[in-house]
């Protein structure tokens, strides 16, 4: 299991040995967040699609018994096979045992989280089942024997020279050459033989209709596509969550799932699986694993919404600096440490302090889910529950004393901007860990209240 | 012992909190056009191409125009529809595969196709390139109006298609033809 080797504040220290890698990191990501806000601002309507989904989902969350009922039981009568899993062993042990029962010992899968949250793999592989992770990220990462540090970007970290020695290792392409075309097109002649052998195919779900009992799947590459069809066995793994009421309700989804991560208006393939074709089988595995339990905090339960779109990440600016690994779980980023803490406390009570508290998460969440807010409620419950060190107890008592009186906030504030521009070196000492391997941005003269004051005088 | 689905259940319904109303789905669809030419423009820059046509009879010379060099093509549309009765391992060597859509999205450039007109399917994925014929009678402007006409499912299997498959995994650099189609061509009668 991924049990902790070292906090985020470590890992992060690591990942910002490398200076231009970070910067170059930091640039990608900010690059996406660019193209998510073109999309999003060419819709008039976004701010409403925004509510809606989050309306939706809080629906959801009220009545996710009876949707999960209503879900099986459409989805029985479509002929697919239901299975429960209470918690990750569960589903591992549920998915090995059809793969064994069909005899599989090789098989294809597309991108899930899930089954990353579940360390699907490595049970599969002590098992003697061998998985090719089909989605092109994955694959890479897979090769390099590395976890995806972005739920949709897999191998955001990687630059493509490593990717090229990568393929050169493994699929024998040319020695030196790097270039994203000629990689893709190896793993696309790769892959295809995996398709075409593969008997079971294994995917995630990104919607579960309970109306209908179908499930979507999106993907750009087809990669879901090309192993379910050709599979005799398709087995679907979802978390409960992924449950929406109505298929009309698809149409606010897969507008801003696309547009959220990527800046796309919609993925190449959105799929509707509902029946399994005559004489092949369709698994579905809806896993619990600590959600029933998210759902009863209420300070958290909203995190439940999320569609994993990992527009929080690539907005974030902590993200954006550390990279995913930093984060030591499968779901990195805001996201990643308000679900993280829940499956265990101890070993993820460093991830909510993985944050500045800017909340340009929650302005970008497409389910419109209050992520920095969580985060701030996270440290509280960790501080009290005694799972913080020292100093982060002591910085966040005094951070809770300075967020809580606005006068204080105001001259904290006005004191810090002086101090930092007076004597940046002051700040940017090895004391503070935030600046650590960075230089300072020059800090504004004035403050949003002081500018916002002065302004309003100027009128 | 209570089965792990019984469990699940009866945690969910201890923890869910009271429920909300649905919120209505009426004024999301905004000023977006239902035009052949916006539905266009979209598709062109997620890299598909479309030609207007009278006949689908004009689709055999373009495609021979256009793609020169395909030996394996199937039409779902028209002629000889063994291959609907094949192991579908057997398409692999489809370079081309033409297809009906059922309505096409002016907002994403996604086309809705369902086993009806794929019959076997993973045709449209498995093919080297793509042909969708639709009618420009049936562009629609979102993906609410998508839903509103497909309504409830009739198949076992439905996709959106916008564009041919691509990736951009490799330091984000946008590469055409992962899995899936390399092209997408769309002929709007
Ligand atoms: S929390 Fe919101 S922004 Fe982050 S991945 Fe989930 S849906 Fe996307």
């Amino acid at each position: 299991m991924n049990r902790q080797t070292a906090d985020h504040a470590t890992l992060a220290d690591k990942f910002n040995e490398n200076e231009p890698r970070v910067n170059w990191h930091d640039e990608t990501l900010w690059w996406v967040r660019a193209k998510r806000d073109k999309q999003a601002w060419s819709i008039p309507e976004w701010e409403q699609l925004r509510e809606a989904a989050s309306q939706i989902k809080l629906n959801v969350l009220g009545n996710l018994h009876g949707y999960l009922l209503q879900f099986e039981q459409q989805a029985r009568q479509n002929g697919a096979i239901i299975h429960w899993a209470a918690d990750a062993a569960e589903h591992n042990e549920i998915v090995t045992a059809i793969l064994k029962q069909h005899g599989v010992k090789r098989m294809v899968k597309s991108k899930s989280m899930l089954t990353e949250e579940c360390h699907l793999n490595p049970h599969l592989q002590a098992n003697g089942i061998e998985v090719i992770d089909t989605d092109l990220g994955e694959r890479i990462v897979q090769l390099a024997d590395e976890p995806p540090s972005h739920i949709v970007l897999p191998c955001i970290h990687k630059k493509k020279e490593e990717i090229g020695e990568l393929f050169h290792e493994h699929l024998g392409t040319p020695a030196g050459n790097a270039d994203p075309q000629l990689l893709t097109a190896a793993a696309r002649a790769h892959l295809r033989k995996e398709f075409l052998a593969s008997r079971a195919a294994i995917t995630g779900v990104n919607f579960a209709v309970a109306e209908t009992g179908e499930m979507v799947v999106c993907t750009n590459e087809g990669n879901a596509d090309m192993g379910a069809h050709l599979a005799d066995v398709h087995i679907a793994c979802m978390g409960i969550e992924k449950i929406i009421p109505q298929r009309k309700h698809l149409g606010v989804f897969l507008r801003l799932l696309a547009r959220s991560a990527t800046g796309q208006p919609i993925t190449t393939y959105s799929s509707h699986f509902r029946t399994p074709v005559p004489g092949k089988e369709l698994h579905i595995v809806l896993v619990d694993n600590g959600r029933s339990r998210q759902l009863g905090r209420e300070d958290f339960r909203n995190s439940l919404k999320c569609i994993r779109c990992g527009a929080c990440m690539n907005t974030c600016p902590v993200y954006r600096r550390s990279g995913g690994h930093s984060y030591h779980t499968a779901v990195a980023g805001p996201i990643g440490a308000i679900l993280a803490p829940n499956l265990d406390m101890k070993d993820y009570a460093d991830l909510p302090f993985a944050s500045t508290l800017c909340g340009s998460c929650s302005n970008v969440c497409p389910v419109k889910i209050d992520i920095h807010q969580q985060l701030y409620k996270w440290r509280q419950v960790l501080v009290k529950e005694g799972h913080t060190t020292a100093g982060k107890t002591a910085g966040m008592k005094m951070m809770s004393a300075v967020l809580s009186k606005p006068g204080t906030f105001k001259r904290a504030g006005k004191m810090g901007r002086w101090v930092m521009r007076a004597f940046p070196g002051m700040v940017n000492n090895r004391l503070n860990p935030w600046y650590k391997q960075r230089d300072m941005p020059a800090p504004p003269k004035q403050s949003f209240a002081e500018w916002y004051a002065a302004n309003e005088e100027k009128k | 012992m209570m089965s792990s689905r019984d469990k699940i259940l009866s945690a969910v319904k201890m923890n869910q909190p009271e429920q909300v109303a649905l919120p209505s789905l009426d004024g999301l669809r905004g000023a977006m056009p239902a035009t052949l030419d916006a539905y266009r423009k979209v598709l062109e820059s997620l890299g598909g191409s479309l030609f207007e046509i009278s006949d689908e009879k004009e689709i055999p010379a373009l495609l021979a125009q256009h793609y020169p060099e395909m030996k394996r093509v199937i039409a779902a549309t028209s002629g000889e529809r063994s291959w609907i009765h094949e192991d579908p391992h057997m398409l692999e060597d489809v370079d081309m595969a033409v297809i009906r859509g059922q309505w096409a999205v002016a907002e994403n450039g996604a086309v809705w196709v369902t086993e009806e007109e794929a019959p076997v399917r993973v045709l449209p994925f498995i093919c080297q390139h793509l042909a969708i014929v639709i009618s420009r009678e049936r562009i629609l402007a979102t993906m609410h109006d998508a839903y509103e006409k497909i309504g409830l499912p009739l198949t076992g299997f439905g996709v959106f298609i916008a564009g041919p498959s691509k990736t951009a995994d490799i330091e984000q650099s946008l590469v055409l033809g992962a899995h899936g189609a390399k092209s997408l061509v769309v002929f709007a009668l």
